[in-house]
């Protein structure tokens, strides 16, 4: 019974084709592909409609999907591009078939679709694991982006190190961040260490709770930890919450924090001379002679 | 009062996307930077208790818009262990995960409005509301 069907269906490729390529294009107006120019649309439909017979035909390398696939994926075309092909094929085919036959009853239709769903089967699991398979490419490599950037230590003068944090913080991060840190007092032996919070947008208490182990830990490793970037309305709700940060030194913002940790490791900032200062006296010097 | 919109909580990411939507909220609704600060740091500890002591449940948000008052309702639902004293847990320093014990105290004193109730075994329900001054 199959082969027969498949026989018809090779046989009749064109009719078949062209129906599928009608109901195609309807779908196109008003719907996802719509900014899709008509060139590429239809010579896509066509490699589209190729690779569906091969793979029927069992005749074409295996290969053919998958390229095919990875094109769609790299135009961006969206996953029910190829998921509404393959409904519309198979309504097609089904139809056509039955329009072919000529007795038709229950048993012959549920062999009809049977077939025609054994043919199409195989290429929609395929399409959408290679798709599918792509997103989660995709999500992981951006899991280790952003692994890569969710606590970042940066040594800027000898035995002052500063981690920025931005963006939420959960438990995964936390424990990171306590990580790098106590890595970092070592590695870059810091006397100081800022932790700076302007870019976390909340501070509960289960964030509160790791930035003080974390300064806890440093502090225990013999290093000052000062936690800088509290902006007012963070200051209000951590105080509201009733949370005690005032084992380790806060300030508003990282250029205070700075200015305090260079006290600490009894520093200072001192202006140089200026330029122009130094020309007028030249000058003068000069006029001297 | 307009229809509510809910979130469920099942992992430790939707808590992010359950403060991101109140905080959107709160900011139609026309609350103030610290207030807006107050609300999604307390949807923060509702969502929190919720994925760490009953693993999943919802948190809703109500826009309350009266005569009287304008303002923003949250509600936690989960029906998970429930607590068994309610007194142990709105009192600042106890926590049962090693955390600091803040959160549903603080939640207390960040909002106007504030209602638990809980059974043992049957689940929790918080209620918290944070008027429009």
């Amino acid at each position: 019974m199959d082969e027969k069907f498949k026989k018809i269906a090779i046989e009749n490729s064109d009719s078949i084709v062209q129906m599928w390529m009608e109901e195609i294009n309807s779908l196109k107006d008003g719907n996802y592909t719509s900014s899709i120019s008509d060139e590429l649309f239809e010579s896509t439909n066509r490699e589209f409609v190729n690779v569906i017979f091969t793979s029927i035909k069992n005749a074409g390398p295996p290969k053919a999907v998958e390229s095919f696939s990875e094109k769609i994926i790299n135009l961006g075309w969206p996953l029910s591009y190829i998921t509404d092909g393959l409904q519309v094929f198979r309504r097609v085919t089904v139809d056509y078939i039955l329009s072919q036959s000529e007795q038709v009853d229950s048993a012959f239709i549920s062999n009809v679709l049977k077939s025609v769903d054994a043919w199409v089967e195989p290429l929609i699991r395929q399409l959408v694991n290679e798709y599918s398979g792509s997103w989660e490419n995709i999500v992981s490599l951006q899991r280790v982006a952003l692994q890569e950037l969710s606590a970042p230590l940066i040594p800027v003068m000898d035995s002052i190190t500063i981690m920025p944090l931005i963006g939420t913080i959960d438990t995964e991060r936390a424990k990171l961040i306590m990580e790098n840190l106590l890595d970092g007092v070592i590695k870059h032996n810091s006397e100081v260490v800022l932790i700076d919070i302007t870019g976390v947008p909340v501070v509960d208490t289960m964030v509160a709770h790791h930035i003080i182990q974390a300064a806890e830990a440093v502090r225990l490793i013999g290093s000052t930890c000062i936690l800088v970037g509290i902006r007012p309305e963070i200051a209000q709700t951590i105080v509201n919450l009733g949370i005690d940060l005032g084992k380790f030194p806060t300030k508003s913002s990282l250029k205070k924090g700075f200015r305090s940790a260079l006290e600490i490791t009894n520093r200072k900032i001192v202006d140089l001379e200026t330029k122009e200062e130094s020309i007028e006296e030249l000058i003068q010097s000069l006029k001297g002679e | 009062m307009k229809p509510q919109s809910c979130v469920n909580i099942k992992k430790e990411w939707d808590i992010v996307g359950a403060r991101q939507l109140g905080r959107d909220i709160a900011k139609k609704v026309g609350f103030g930077i610290v207030d807006q600060a107050r609300i999604a740091t307390t949807i923060s500890e509702l969502a929190r208790n919720i994925y760490l002591y009953a693993e999943h449940g919802q948190i809703c948000f109500e826009v309350i818009d009266n005569l009287e008052h304008k303002g923003m309702c949250m509600i936690a639902i989960d029906v998970g262990p429930g607590i068994e004293d309610i007194g142990q847990v709105m009192e600042d320093g106890y926590s049962t995960s090693g955390g600091l014990g803040a959160g549903l105290p603080g939640v207390k004193r960040l909002m106007d409005e504030f209602d638990l109730q809980s059974e043992v075994g049957k689940g929790t329900r918080i209620k918290a509301i944070k008027w429009l001054r």
